[in-house]
């Protein structure tokens, strides 16, 4: 009895501290919703961090989207081959890049480069008083640190899920026709058919959300970052982990309405 | 100009601050000293409104900051510059471009103009020249001289100062030391320094406070502070370990 009595004294405190934190976050990204909109406009911070998160992801991003496309290919070949349906293969990855992979594969790898970063980064301001400084300057840390993040992460997810989607069909093309010897025509012809612009579009919107998320997660951990370098470690991975978990999370819900 | 009217503060059980009253003069170096870990960084927060007391005022120019909303502590922040324990200079950025930070954030000047005031202001910390280092090639010393020349780039009234000399050698605390007489005399600014530096306090300072479990015990000039016989100030001054300051 003593044993479930602390289970449910365990799972009481669990759900009053997750939704605390959720609280949390949720007034964090109202403050930021607030400075975003009130001028000036710092707009060499937010190209600097479009540069941090959008081009400087793009290397990790082709290399997952290329391999991607090229596994899918190989592993929907073989179920393909027993229906005769080798043709499909194009389409089948072309529909999972537009509709699924592309956007969550990015966002998982730009949130273990850039998401992760933002966290070390403003958890290392936040422990050398970098942004106790920025308030005694009488300049908001928000608008200063914060919004452009955010901004990027929003902005330049569709952009590298794009490049995500296009290098992932390529690297199919090139299993599928070059290895495995499906028609080219037939390959492109069944992608065009099958894949329609609302495939890619909706894609790209669950892109901006986790971009925004992405952003959001590790600038909230990096922000409250407490207790010197430890506490810098802790923010950060707990950053990844929190991040990726939202993101596969809210891929469910966001596919369910869209799709 | 500044006072602090019944201060207190916790930290979860943890009470540092338990009733601080203390009246810094204008235009003088007050110096705020005590051991390790007493709660001096956490006094000089609440000056600047970084802190919030849980209970007291804080009065700067007749306004209580405890009070005021965001916009009216902006303003009243404007009047100050602080140099942090470790200069909390911006690693992203340069020499030139932190200095310059507080100028582009709050004035409408041209570049010509700020990179004028940036050099006039390294100048004025021995430092000309380096605008374009990044913060991370700096020394302990260059670092906390840096971090003077912002906190006055925008011609404060009144600049704290976090544990100025801590880290430092002998003689690089010296002109530290030196630096703040001469910031404060040419400036005519309010100065308010945490240290537990008794040499540098007792040259800098036109009055010191002791600050002892979480009260100012005692409050003078230099010779004042010498010739107490307050037990807590004559071992703190001596450094023994006998006493009533117990080691923890």
């Amino acid at each position: 009895m003593e044993r479930i009595a602390l289970l449910l004294d365990q799972l009481g405190r669990s759900t009053l501290a997750i939704s605390e934190e959720a609280g949390r976050i949720i007034l964090f990204f109202l403050s930021i919703l607030a400075w975003m909109l009130r001028p000036p406009f710092k707009a060499k911070n937010i190209f600097k961090q479009m540069e941090f998160v959008g081009v400087k992801s793009i290397f990790v991003v082709v290399l997952t989207g290329s391999f991607t496309g090229m596994v899918m290919a190989l592993q929907s070949y073989h179920g393909f081959k027993l229906f005769s349906a080798e043709s499909m293969v194009g389409t089948t990855v072309a529909l999972g890049m537009t509709r699924e992979l592309g956007p969550v594969l990015t966002a998982l790898m730009v949130t273990a480069r850039a998401g992760s970063a933002m966290a070390a980064e403003l958890g290392t301001m936040r422990v050398t008083e970098q942004i106790d400084a920025l308030y005694a300057m009488a300049a908001n840390p928000i608008k200063h640190l914060i919004v452009p993040r955010v901004i990027a992460g929003v902005i330049m997810l569709p952009f590298l899920t794009v490049v995500s989607d296009f290098v992932g069909i390529v690297g199919s093309y090139v299993v599928g026709v070059g290895l495995l010897n499906i028609n080219s025509g037939v390959f492109v012809r069944n992608i065009i058919k099958h894949v329609d612009t609302d495939d890619i579009f909706n894609g790209l919107v669950k892109a901006a959300f986790f971009g925004l998320i992405v952003a959001l997660v590790g600038c909230y951990k990096g922000f409250n970052t407490r207790g010197g370098a430890e506490g810098v470690g802790k923010a950060t991975t707990e950053a990844v982990v929190l991040s990726s978990i939202s993101i596969l999370v809210s891929d469910y819900f966001l596919t369910a309405i869209m799709f | 100009m500044i006072k602090l009217i019944d201060i207190h503060k916790a930290f979860g059980p943890h009470k540092v601050l338990k009733g601080v009253h203390l009246d810094i003069e204008a235009g003088k170096t007050t110096a705020i000293m005590g051991k390790s870990g007493e709660g001096k960084s956490v006094l000089l927060k609440h000056v600047i409104g970084l802190i919030k007391p849980d209970a007291g005022q804080v009065i700067i120019d007749d306004v209580d900051i405890t009070k005021v909303n965001e916009k009216g502590l902006n303003e009243i922040r404007k009047k100050f510059g602080m140099l942090f324990q470790d200069a909390a200079l911006f690693d992203s950025m340069t020499v030139g471009e932190n200095v310059a930070f507080p100028l582009r954030e709050h004035k409408k000047l041209r570049e010509k103009e700020i990179r004028e005031i940036v050099a006039e202001r390294l100048r004025a910390v021995g430092l000309s020249g380096i605008e374009d280092k990044m913060s991370s090639e700096l020394s302990g010393g260059m670092r906390k001289r840096v971090g003077l020349a912002r906190a006055i780039a925008m011609n404060p009234q009144i600049v704290l100062f976090d544990e100025p000399t801590t880290g430092l050698d002998p003689i690089m605390t010296e002109a530290i030391n030196q630096l703040i007489i001469d910031t404060q005399n040419n400036f005519h600014l309010t100065c308010v320094v945490i240290s537990h530096d008794l040499g540098s306090i007792f040259k800098i300072s036109h009055k010191i406070a002791m600050l002892y479990e979480g009260e100012i015990i005692e409050y003078g000039t230099p010779d004042e502070i010498k010739a107490s016989q307050n037990p807590v100030l004559v071992q703190f001054l001596s450094g023994s370990i006998e006493g009533p300051i117990k080691i923890v």
